[in-house]
């Protein structure tokens, strides 16, 4: 598949301060890339030098084989929908979709048609002469879509544009934003500090810290197999414990707790847990796997997403425990003490 | 209705009765008197000659008409002249710095009128700085003639009223996202087109409430017509003036008045029709 941007070596830097940090990456065409990373990670400056509105210091950004450098924002083939999504306050929907098309000296005619076919894609039909004030969130959102992508991009970029709604109206808009892209093939780049946004819609993620990418991958393999201790901190859960020392197989936590973890060819530092890595009671004819006393302390009950707090018998360390779906530890209480395992490959370490 | 309890009532008693005593029942005074004519035999009837010497004399409606068009034009000038200042204020200058300038354009209300015009008086009159300068480095030959004269009183009406016509677009404009401003060009908006689709649109409110007021203030003024604009340049505020102090015809005074509040009122109603505006909407 063709590569419809190219970000090669991008730096960014205000004064002493580097916001982005040779930065390298390529979408493909018609893919949904996300860049996760949390605040002040250098990600709305990667955005808005890829809309234009920020000048990189060094590197080269290409759009569909063109480099862009010297390119206002006005004459790129990328749109970009806004955090607070931008919408002209004094126009009608009508008139915001339309915006973009005017401006290219489009006939009266063609411009109706087409922002009324955008309006009946996205699913607002009916709503031309409203006044983007009285909307809803869920509605505005969309008018902001539908006004970038009347245009046709090559990109369209989003900044974080879920983040003022509500949780429920949030998780809805994940699932039709992915179903959105998927069906009009626009190639999309999505900048949140959300991961599960990220995670739920992206066909690649690139996580962000510092100015850097950490790891770009698939949302399964950034999940399954973070390269990085900050990766496997930031993307899902994690117990994080410091490791005072590795030696022959044997990993000991700063609070004393041993595990052994065979063959390791790096000094770990740290070791990450998934919740959802815990058996309990797990049957005798399990292999690879470490066996460890806990103690539950809390129930934290959140319908099929329950977990326990539980306490480490033998160091005293607190680690949270996903429940299995199915109803076998419905009866745990508080005080109860059961063995959990830890297939050996679930223990994640790094320098 | 929502149940208002007498201490509102009796907070707002001051200031109604400041509003009855010093305005409502000296305009009714006013407007009595504005009907009231001497008749041939010295006695005081009620009559519509006031209203209609107006319009027999020409000096007198043409007097009426140069004052409305100017004042439209300084508004208008007002308007050309602050709006990039108060875009620079609000949208390009850092914050820490614009609460300065912005303390800087009150100095001269600080000073007052009356002392800011005998200061345009130094700097315009034939010997005064400009000319002298222009004098002594050889562009031309003998003063230019600009204190009173129309120009001289367009510039000082115009001094006086710049900064009403700036904080209310200040106001409007800081409430503007900068975001929208990107948006639009994003969008493929070029400098212009963001400027009328997007800026002056927005800021409109600001930008009527802002005419108003300078429109209001530049008809009514008396002391930069009278001081700068000097003989030659008739202000209607100067008729009054003189009909009430030098003929001490306070009956015509009075219908003059009268007549200048309707304008006045005629032309602002005439401009929020014709840009479609709101009062209320503007007020806020």
């Amino acid at each position: 598949m063709r590569h419809i941007l190219e970000v090669k070596n991008v730096t960014k830097k205000y004064g002493d301060f580097t916001a982005v940090d040779n930065v390298n990456f390529t979408v493909d065409d018609g893919g949904f890339f996300s860049i996760l990373g949390g605040s002040g990670c250098g990600k709305t400056t990667l955005l808005r030098m890829i809309s234009g509105f920020e000048q990189q210091t060094e590197g080269e950004i290409i759009i569909r084989g063109e480099s862009m450098t010297g390119i206002p924002p006005e004459l790129r083939p990328v749109n970009i929908v806004f955090q607070n999504l931008a919408l002209f306050p004094m126009m009608n929907v009508e008139k915001n979709v339309a915006f973009g098309l005017q401006r290219q000296k489009l006939a009266k005619d063609k411009v109706h048609q087409r922002v009324a076919d955008m309006l009946d894609r996205v699913g607002l039909q009916g709503f031309e002469k409203k006044n983007v004030t009285d909307l809803s969130g869920g509605q505005r959102q969309r008018v902001a879509i539908a006004r970038s992508l009347v245009l046709k991009p090559s990109i369209l970029l989003l900044d974080e544009p879920l983040g003022a709604l509500d949780r429920k109206l949030r998780e809805h808009m994940k699932v039709e934003l992915k179903l959105l892209q998927k069906e009009i093939g626009t190639t999309f780049i999505y900048i949140t500090h959300d991961q599960s946004e990220a995670l739920v819609m992206s066909d690649n993620i690139a996580v962000m810290n510092k100015g850097k990418f950490e790891q770009i991958d698939t949302p399964r393999n950034l999940y399954k197999y973070p390269k990085t201790s900050f990766v496997a901190g930031f993307v899902g859960e994690s117990n994080e414990f410091n490791i005072r020392h590795y030696t022959d197989n044997i990993l000991t936590t700063e609070n004393g707790w041993r595990l052994s973890k065979p063959t390791l060819d790096i000094q770990p530092k740290k070791l990450f847990i998934r919740p959802e890595a815990f058996i309990l009671n797990p049957s005798e004819d399990l292999e690879d796997i470490e066996r460890v006393d806990i103690k539950v302390k809390t129930i934290l009950f959140d319908g099929s997403n329950t977990k326990i707090s539980a306490i480490i018998k033998q160091s005293n360390d607190e680690v949270l425990i996903s429940l299995p779906q199915n109803a076998q530890f419905e009866n745990l209480q508080e005080g109860d003490e059961i063995e959990a395992g830890i297939h050996h490959d679930d223990l994640k370490c790094y320098p | 209705m929502k149940k208002i309890n007498s201490t509102l009532y009796l907070l707002l008693l001051p200031v109604l009765a400041w509003l009855i005593i010093s305005i409502v029942v000296p305009h009714l005074d006013l407007l009595f008197k504005s009907f009231r004519f001497e008749n041939d035999d010295g006695l005081m009837v009620f009559s519509l000659n006031n209203y209609l010497a107006f319009f027999e004399d020409e000096i007198y409606w043409l007097t009426f008409v140069k004052t409305a068009l100017y004042s439209i034009g300084i508004t208008f000038l007002a308007f050309v002249v602050t709006f990039p200042v108060a875009f620079y204020l609000t949208k390009v200058v850092a914050k820490k710095y614009s609460s300065f300038m912005v303390l800087l354009l009150l100095i001269p209300i600080w000073i007052g009128e009356l002392v800011t015009i005998y200061g345009w008086m130094i700097l315009l009159s034939d010997s005064g700085v400009i000319n002298q300068f222009l004098l002594s480095i050889g562009i031309i030959d003998s003063p230019i003639e600009m204190l009173y004269t129309n120009f001289s009183m367009t510039i000082g009406l115009l001094y006086m009223s710049m900064l009403f016509m700036i904080i209310p677009m200040m106001s409007a404009l800081e409430s503007l996202d900068d975001s929208l401003i990107e948006a639009a060009s994003d969008l493929g908006a070029s400098k212009w087109t963001i400027f009328r689709q997007i800026i002056i649109p927005y800021t409109i409110p600001g930008i009527a409430s802002g005419s108003i007021i300078v429109f209001m203030l530049v008809i009514g003024d008396y002391v930069a017509p009278n001081i700068l604009g000097g003989k030659s340049s008739l202000w209607f505020t100067e008729q009054i003036y003189n009909e009430f102090l030098s003929t001490f015809n306070w009956n015509e005074g009075a219908a003059f008045g009268f007549l200048l509040l309707l304008l006045s009122s005629g032309i602002v109603w005439l401009a929020l029709k014709l840009t479609g505006q709101k009062l209320d909407r503007v007020g806020s």
